[in-house]
């Protein structure tokens, strides 16, 4: 009986370290290929959707860019701070991954503000402040129009001014993963407590491709 | 030996009676149950997602539900709270708020009832029914 679980045991333990070593996450989006000649042979190459680079104003009113992620994993959203609908909920939740990984030099968070004409940099510190981010692991950033909304799109996140939804702004509250390449690894419903419990899973199978 | 066993499952009923019993929410009386169960849906559409599944509110943002006092001393001023909204500052759980609340004018005195009876009994340590004569009366005193 005892030999049983014993052995039981031992099965289960080699199930459970091979699914947690073998687990790597997909590069998100579609993928291009080019025809490039390498030494006289003309071989097939994938490219893979990367986060452009990018420059905005942050809750400090200091400007950062993508040179700011480098090196990091860091995890994007799309909000804004009077949103009386999805907002509250997707923070509450990335807060739980922030908390997390408070102090980790590895991981970064990034919240664009889809509200270009009231979310001024006073405003965002203001909110991160009272939403308990109190070091600048967690970014909160605006910026034009057009390059918010731009951006969104790399992210694959919707975003819309609609002044047919509370709030004025349209917007999906998806988590979004990207590794140290700006690929995207993972998409996370920020609504949902079982998706951001997943987003915290993944979070450390891609952390652990950079050990 | 089957003695010990029968005495075994005999505790732990006892223990398990008594812990239904302990919790408050199974005192409630049908009414206030009913309308404690139509309030939560309310809540999830309404309300949660700035207050939180267990009205713990979020950071300095937004404010628990979970301050007995300020319920129990601001009950007449709930109903106007939640149809109204809210701004400036309050004080709840000894901790400073100030972000303005928006109003929720769709919500009729019977819904406010039903938000305020499963708020009020479940974060709260109220045992009774919110009723919809509170409400209007609430509404009518605090517009």
């Amino acid at each position: 009986m005892v030999r049983n679980v014993l052995a039981l045991a031992a099965a289960s333990l080699v199930f459970f370290a091979c699914e947690s070593n073998s687990k790597k996450l997909p590069i998100i989006g579609d993928r291009d290929t080019v025809e490039k000649v390498v030494d006289g042979k003309t071989v097939i190459d994938t490219i893979y959707p990367t986060i452009p680079s990018f420059e905005f104003l942050n809750q400090d009113s200091v400007l950062i860019s993508d040179k700011n992620f480098d090196n990091k994993i860091y995890v994007a959203n799309f909000f804004f701070t009077h949103c009386p609908s999805i907002c509250p909920t997707m923070q509450r939740n990335l807060l739980k991954a922030y908390t997390k990984y408070k102090g980790n030099e590895g991981v970064s968070f990034l919240s664009h503000s889809i509200d270009f004409k009231h979310d001024h940099p006073h405003v965002l510190k203001s909110y991160a402040t009272k939403l308990g981010v109190d070091n600048d692991q967690w970014q909160f950033v605006n910026g034009s129009k057009a390059d918010i909304y731009g951006i969104s799109d790399k992210y694959l996140v919707f975003t819309k001014e609609d002044e047919n939804v509370a709030g004025g702004y349209d917007h999906s509250g998806y988590l979004v993963l990207i590794d140290h390449n700006k690929h995207i690894r993972g998409v996370y419903d920020g609504t949902s407590e079982e998706e951001t419990e997943k987003l915290l899973k993944d979070m450390d199978i891609l952390l652990a491709e950079y050990k | 030996m089957k003695i010990i066993y029968t005495l075994l499952i005999f505790g732990l009923m006892i223990i398990g009676f008594s812990q239904l019993s302990s919790c408050h929410n199974n005192n409630l009386n049908i009414q206030t149950a009913q309308y404690a169960v139509n309030g939560q849906k309310l809540y999830r559409a309404h309300c949660q997602n700035c207050h939180g599944g267990k009205g713990e509110g979020l950071g300095k943002l937004y404010p628990p539900l979970t301050d007995q006092k300020y319920l129990s001393e601001n009950r007449n001023k709930l109903s106007s709270i939640i149809k109204y909204g809210l701004s400036g500052e309050i004080v709840v759980n000894g901790e400073k708020y100030n972000q303005a609340m928006p109003a929720n004018p769709t919500l009729t005195d019977l819904d406010i009832a039903y938000i305020l009876t499963y708020v009020t009994t479940h974060f709260g340590d109220s045992d009774s029914t919110f009723t919809q004569e509170e409400v209007a009366l609430g509404l009518k005193d605090y517009k």
